[in-house]
């Protein structure tokens, strides 16, 4: 048991003993997955909602086929991107044609890694999503239609109501991601001070058999997974007690 | 009804992750900045471009490039290199798809049928180190003191001792494959581990299960101390485990490709890797031998 004594000292050391090295890997992760985030939330709660909120022919099939997206591999999702983004694959020369000036390669970048996250995490948002809207009661929105509310405040009214629901979702893709190393490591590369971030310095620091570091490690993006999700949940019960 | 629903818990929740996104974008811009300003700020202006060095997990583990990379940028600091580190299957790989720009592999007929082939230019001796077998200090398969690496794992499969295979088509791999054909055995059974996993885990597999495996030396002498294993037999010229450097054809950085593996083998470059280890070790980890 001394090892997980050694590690947390470790990840005290680490967060505090000043390493600009660690703080830029912590940095990238967070914003690699909190802008994925946010690019899967601006999807897939929209597209959640339309799925959860409408009968249309083909509905079991496409929820079948999102909630296939939310145990996507994450090392698959990678190798696909690498595939495409490569400098021999598919989309090398519209890239370059568009891209040549600002950003030549794409693979072994942030965006690459974004593209890849965003892919992960999509299905995740959408798939709870529609499961929390789908169970919000259908005579709430043809009320709210009744007393005129456009389509835009139907949705926001039905949002709100499935607002626990909606939270679980954007928590499903904000784990799926953090904590995904499959995708990260294929298309960024690990590359010190550009692409490394905490999943994949854990890969490499076990690799080296430094396994007190890559515990360390462990430790602090446990934490701060905590505390974000746990501001996520602060900011929905205050908002809740406005309410009454 | 859209202002009943200000203030309340959606909007509340999505003006947090809003700010979080924008706080996580804006530090991308500065931090993303950094590094072309300094530069620019400290020295006389040198226009860098990146390099893409795709080599093995091994070389990665061993710590050769801490002491290499910085030397190498020292020389030429017109180029900024970015290793990316996998098996030597996956970065020739790389490098066919002319995603890297240089390959420092070990794998030596690959490599050459990489260069027939046409990915790369050419194909320069670095620098070998030697592969060693490990096992636990009891030796169960009884495989210490044998004198070549075949018959040592030729007792070891009659014996039934547990060998941990990378499996992964790297370099390391294939030396023990090599080695495999020599002895005139098809590996197979409860006893061979095909781990599919980097040295380093594969070395501490093997610790954890008390088996054997083939290892670089570097990798084992830098992790020695976590492992509970020892070297059982070495020095065998079977073991020998030649590097090379091979830049890749119309690669999107072929100067400063073509740069690396001439400053590798050069004077200078062969310097450093021959002084690699000693102080830490005690014992180089590298010999250099590029002509």
């Amino acid at each position: 048991m001394e090892v997980f004594w050694n590690a947390t000292v470790e990840a005290v050391k680490l967060l505090f003993g000043g390493d600009a090295g660690t703080y830029e890997i912590i940095a990238l992760s967070l914003r690699v997955s909190g802008l994925s985030l946010l690019l899967a939330m601006l999807i897939g709660i929209p597209v959640g909602y339309l799925i959860g909120s409408r009968r249309f022919s083909g509905r079991g099939l496409i929820i079948a086929l999102v909630n296939t997206g939310m145990g996507l591999p994450p090392v698959v999702v990678g190798l696909v991107v690498y595939i495409l983004i490569s400098r021999s694959g598919p989309l090398a020369d519209a890239h370059l044609a568009i891209f040549s000036e600002v950003m030549p390669r794409l693979l072994y970048t942030v965006p690459a890694m974004v593209i890849a996250q965003v892919i992960i995490s999509t299905p995740l948002v959408t798939g709870v999503t529609l499961a929390a809207v789908g169970s919000v009661p259908a005579e709430l929105r043809l009320q709210a239609r009744s007393l005129g509310a456009s389509g835009v405040q139907e949705a926001f009214l039905t949002l709100k109501e499935a607002r626990w629901g909606v939270m679980a979702a954007v928590a499903a893709g904000f784990g799926g991601i953090i904590s995904e190393v499959g995708a990260v490591n294929m298309v960024g590369g690990n590359i010190e001070g550009k692409t490394r971030v905490m999943t994949t310095a854990i890969q490499l620091e076990t690799g080296q058999g430094n396994f007190g570091l890559a515990l360390g490690l462990g430790i602090i993006l446990i934490g701060i997974s905590f505390v974000i999700m746990n501001g996520f949940t602060r900011a929905q019960q205050s908002g809740g007690r406005y309410e009454r | 009804m859209i202002d009943r629903l200000r203030g309340t818990a959606v909007w509340r929740f999505v003006a947090v992750l809003l700010a979080f996104a924008l706080v996580f974008s804006l530090a991308a811009c500065a931090t993303e900045e950094e590094p072309i300003d300094e530069p620019v700020a400290e020295e006389e202006p040198v226009e860098t471009t990146d390099l893409i060095l795709a080599s093995t997990t091994s070389t990665q583990d061993s710590g050769l490039f801490d002491v290499l990379i910085p030397a190498f940028e020292e020389a030429h600091p017109e180029y900024k290199v970015n290793v990316i580190a996998k098996g030597t299957g996956e970065a020739l790989e790389l490098g066919q798809n002319k995603d890297a720009d240089v390959l420092l592999v070990h794998a030596k007929a690959k490599e050459e049928a990489f260069v027939a082939d046409g990915y790369g230019t050419e194909r320069r001796d670095v620098m070998y180190n030697d592969f060693i077998i490990v096992g636990p200090a009891a030796d169960p398969a009884g495989i210490k003191g044998t004198s070549t690496a075949a018959e040592a794992l030729a007792r070891l499969s009659a014996a039934g001792g547990t060998f941990v295979s990378r499996g992964d088509e790297s370099g390391t791999h294939t030396a023990e494959k090599n080695l495999w054909t020599k002895a005139a055995i098809t590996p197979a059974g409860d006893w061979y581990v095909s781990a599919g996993k980097g040295m380093g885990d594969c070395l501490t597999m093997a610790s954890e299960m008390g088996g054997y495996t083939l290892t670089d030396r570097a990798t084992y002498l830098n992790m020695e101390d976590a492992l509970e294993l020892e070297i059982v037999v070495e020095g065998d010229t079977a073991l020998f485990n030649q590097y090379g450097v091979i830049p890749v054809t119309d690669a999107t950085n072929m100067e400063g490709a073509q740069a690396f593996a001439e400053w590798i083998t050069s004077d200078e470059g062969q310097a450093i890797i021959a002084g690699y280890g000693v102080e830490e070790f005690g014992q180089p980890l590298f010999f250099p031998n590029a002509e």
